[in-house]
C-alpha cells in the first residue's frame, strides 16, 4: 500500500520534472549574447526541480483528508446550474460588510493601490455590461470596447466642444452608448453565434478607426485631454481652473492630489453597486428571464410570444450603456484618451472576464474582473512572464472550472402566498430568495 | 356549421428556398374540436404548424384565425391571440428551473393568473410540482414533455397546437401524454395535433387530415380513417 503510493509519487515527480525541463530548457536555459548563446542549463534544471517539488507537495496535500475535500470541491462541477431552494440564508450581512469595506478603502489604501482599485472597478463595470449581452442574452459580442470608447470620448470631446463636465457626461454617456448599441443591434438582430461575433468585431474596429483617423474632430492618435472632475463646483486642483473653488480651500484642509482619486473611486464604487443591484433585479424580472430564455431557445421563445426584437435590443442597449459609463470613469481617471486604449485586446479581455467568471453570474464576473486586473499588478516583478501566467491561469480554469469561477444559480421562484411543500417549509420571505 | 372556423388554412403555400413544403393546403378547425394531422416524415406536418407562427411565412393563401388573416402578423402577436404551440422535441429552457419555464409561458397574457394556473398545472402534472425547483434539463423526456405542455397552457390559449408530443417517449409515457391531451380537451380547449403515431392520434381526435408531400391527401372523421385501407397500410403498419 505504502510502496505503491510512493511509487505513484515518484512517477508523478519524474514526469513533472521531465515535462518542465523540456519546457524550461529552451526558454530559460539558453541565454542570447549578441549573435551567439551560452548554456545556463542549471537554471532550467533548478526551475524544473522546483516545479516537481511543488507537484509532490500538491500530491501529499491531496492525500490528506482536508486536501481531498478541497479537491472534490474544486473539481465538483455537477451539471453547472443549481436552483436555489429559497430557504438559503440571505447574504445581507456580508453584502453590507463588503459595501462598507469598499467605501472605507480609499482611507487606508495608498495612491498606487487606489489606482489599481479604480481600474479593477472599471473592468467590473465593463464585465457586468458585457455579461448582460453575452452571459444573459447569449449574444456573442466581440466589439464591446466600442461602447467603452464612446463613453470615454463623450467626456473628452464633450468637454472640448460643448463644455460638458464629468457629471453631465456621466448622465449622457449611458444614453449615447445605448443609442450606439441600438444602431449596432438593428442590423444584427437576425444573426447568431459566429456571424454576430464577426459583425460586432467589425463595429468595434470601425469606432476605433474613426477615432483614429478623424483628425480634426477627435485629435486622432494624439488623443484628447479630459478635464478633471468637480464636486458641486468644487475643484480638485491646487488652484481653480474651471471657475470654481478648489476643494481644499473651501473646507480649509491642506491640498492633496489624492482627493481626486478618492472622489473618482467613491463615485465609481457607488455606480458599480447600483449596476450590480440593477442587474440582479433585472434577472428576476420578466425581461431578464426573457433574455435567458432567448439564449436557451429562440424558436420556443418566439412561439411563446416573446418579442425577440425588443428583447435583443434591450440587452444590447443596457449592456452598451454600462460600457459607456465605464468609459467616462476611464477617461476621467486617465485625464487623457486616445484610440490605443480601445483595441480588440480590450474586448478580448472583457470577454475573458465574463467567460472566466461564469457566463451570467454577477458574482463570478466581479471576482474575475478583480482577479484579472489586480493579478497583473501583483505580478509586476514577473513582468516578462505576465502573459504566460495569464495563459496558464486560463488553461487551468478551463480544465477545472470550464463553466467559470462561480456556478450560476437560478433564483428560486414562488411569488405566491401558497405555502411551499411540507418537505421544505418556507422560512424566508420571497424577497430575499436571491 | 355556420360559424367561422377557429383556424383555417385556405390555399396555403410555403417554401424553404426553392423547395415547396406546402402546396395549396386547406385545413379548418372549429372551436372545441380535436383535429389531428398525420403523415410520414417530410410530409410537411411541422411546416404546416410553424407556418401559423410565420416560420416559414405562407407565400400564398391565407391563414385565418377567427376570420382574420394572421399570416402576416408578427410572431409575438400571434401567440397573444390565444394560440399556443407545444413544439417538436419539446424545446424547453434546459437551464431554467421548472417554475421559470412555466413563467415564460405566461408571456402573452402577463402574470395576473400565474398562481391560479400554476396550481391547475401542478394538479394535472404532480411530477412537475415535485420538481419545481429543479433545472428543466435534468428531467426525463416524459417530464420535459409534460413541462412543455404546461408551459403552453400557462398562456390560457384557446387553441393548442401539439407537434409530435409522443416523439422519443416510451410507450407507457406516450399513453400518459394522450391521456393528458384528453384532459386538456375536456377543459374546453381546441386541439390541433400533429403526429406520426397515427393509431393514438386517430383514436383521440374527432376529425383528421392525412398529409402527403405537402398536400392534404385525405380528410374525414377519424374513425372512418382508422378503417380506411390506405391509411391502415401506410401509417398503422397493419395489413
Amino acid at each position: 500500500m505504502e510502496t505503491t503510493r510512493l511509487l505513484t509519487l515518484a512517477k508523478q515527480a519524474l514526469l513533472t520534472f521531465t515535462v518542465s525541463l523540456i519546457l524550461f530548457a529552451p526558454i530559460s536555459g539558453l541565454v542570447l549574447e549578441g549573435f551567439s548563446f551560452r548554456n545556463e542549463l542549471t537554471r532550467a534544471v533548478l526551475l524544473a526541480a522546483v516545479v516537481a517539488a511543488g507537484r509532490v507537495a500538491l500530491s501529499l496535500v491531496g492525500m490528506t483528508a482536508i486536501g481531498r475535500k478541497i479537491a472534490s470541491k474544486v473539481a465538483g462541477n455537477g451539471n453547472g446550474v443549481t436552483v436555489m431552494t429559497g430557504t438559503e440564508k440571505s447574504p445581507v450581512v456580508i453584502l453590507v460588510l463588503i459595501f462598507l469595506a469598499g467605501l472605507a478603502l480609499p482611507f487606508f489604501a495608498d495612491k498606487y493601490f487606489l489606482g489599481i482599485a479604480i481600474l479593477a472597478l472599471i473592468y467590473c463595470l465593463l464585465g457586468l455590461g458585457l455579461n448582460i449581452v453575452v452571459g444573459l442574452a447569449g449574444l456573442l459580442d466581440l466589439g464591446f470596447v466600442a461602447f467603452y470608447a464612446v463613453g470615454a470620448y463623450l467626456l473628452a470631446l464633450g468637454a472640448q466642444y460643448l463644455g460638458l463636465g464629468f457629471w453631465s457626461a456621466l448622465i449622457i454617456a449611458p444614453f449615447l452608448a445605448g443609442l450606439c448599441g441600438m444602431i449596432l443591434a438593428f442590423p444584427v438582430l437576425k444573426m447568431h453565434g459566429d456571424y454576430l461575433a464577426i459583425v460586432t468585431l467589425g463595429f468595434g474596429e470601425i469606432i476605433r478607426l474613426v477615432l483614429n483617423n478623424w483628425l480634426e474632430f477627435t485629435g486622432g492618435p494624439n488623443g484628447a485631454s479630459v478635464p478633471p472632475p468637480t464636486l458641486f463646483g468644487l475643484e480638485f486642483t491646487r488652484t481653480a481652473k474651471q471657475g470654481g473653488v478648489p476643494l481644499h480651500d473651501y473646507f480649509g484642509i491642506p491640498y492633496s492630489a489624492d482627493y481626486k482619486f478618492w472622489f473618482i473611486y467613491l463615485v465609481l464604487f457607488l455606480v458599480v453597486c447600483l449596476v450590480v443591484y440593477a442587474v440582479e433585479r433585472l434577472r428576476m424580472m420578466p425581461l431578464g428571464r426573457m433574455w435567458e430564455a432567448l439564449r436557451e431557445d429562440e424558436i420556443a421563445c418566439r412561439s411563446l410570444g416573446v418579442n425577440h426584437v425588443f428583447t435583443k435590443l434591450t440587452a444590447f442597449m443596457l449592456g452598451a450603456s454600462t460600457g459607456g459609463l465605464a468609459g467616462v470613469f476611464f477617461a476621467v481617471h486617465q485625464g487623457f484618451v486616445n484610440p490605443t486604449s480601445f483595441t480588440f485586446f480590450e474586448s478580448a479581455l472583457i470577454l475573458a472576464i465574463v467567460v472566466l467568471g461564469g457566463l451570467g453570474s454577477t458574482v463570478g464576473v466581479i471576482a474575475a474582473a478583480l482577479v484579472l486586473t489586480i493579478l497583473p499588478e501583483l505580478l509586476r516583478d514577473f513582468a516578462e512572464y505576465r502573459v504566460l501566467v495569464f495563459g496558464v491561469l486560463m488553461v487551468v480554469m478551463m480544465i477545472w472550472k470550464p463553466r467559470g469561477l462561480v456556478r450560476i444559480q437560478r433564483p428560486a421562484f414562488f411569488p405566491s402566498s401558497e405555502p411551499r411543500d411540507d418537505t421544505a417549509p418556507l422560512s424566508a420571505s420571497p424577497e430575499v430568495a436571491r | 356549421m355556420s360559424e367561422a372556423p377557429l383556424l383555417e388554412f385556405s390555399g396555403v403555400q410555403a417554401q424553404y428556398g426553392p423547395v415547396e413544403a406546402l402546396k395549396d393546403v386547406h385545413v379548418h378547425i372549429f372551436k372545441g374540436e380535436i383535429v389531428s394531422l398525420i403523415g410520414s416524415n417530410g410530409a410537411g406536418k411541422t411546416t404546416l404548424l410553424s407556418s401559423i407562427f410565420g416560420a416559414p411565412r405562407a407565400s400564398a393563401g391565407k391563414i385565418l384565425h377567427k376570420g382574420e388573416d394572421i399570416s402576416k402578423l408578427a410572431t409575438n402577436r400571434i401567440s397573444r391571440r390565444g394560440i399556443a404551440l407545444v413544439p417538436e422535441g419539446r424545446q424547453i429552457y434546459q437551464e431554467m428551473s421548472v417554475e421559470e419555464n412555466m413563467m415564460m409561458g405566461t408571456t402573452p397574457i402577463g402574470m395576473a393568473h400565474f398562481e391560479e394556473d400554476r396550481t391547475t398545472m401542478f394538479d394535472l402534472f404532480p411530477r412537475l410540482k415535485e420538481r419545481r425547483n429543479q433545472t428543466a434539463g435534468t428531467m426525463s423526456g416524459g417530464e420535459q414533455q409534460m413541462l412543455a405542455i404546461a408551459r403552453a397552457m400557462m398562456a390560457r390559449p384557446e387553441l393548442i397546437l401539439f407537434d409530435e408530443p409522443s416523439l422519443g417517449l416510451a410507450p407507457l409515457v406516450v399513453k400518459r401524454v394522450f391521456e393528458v391531451l384528453r384532459e386538456i380537451a375536456s377543459m374546453g380547449k381546441t386541439i390541433f395535433l400533429v403526429e406520426q403515431n397515427a393509431n393514438h392520434a386517430l383514436k383521440l381526435s374527432q376529425r383528421a387530415y392525412v398529409m402527403v408531400n405537402g398536400r392534404i391527401h385525405l380528410s374525414g372523421e377519424s374513425a372512418a380513417l382508422l378503417d380506411n385501407e390506405d391509411v391502415r397500410k401506410a401509417y398503422l403498419g397493419l395489413h
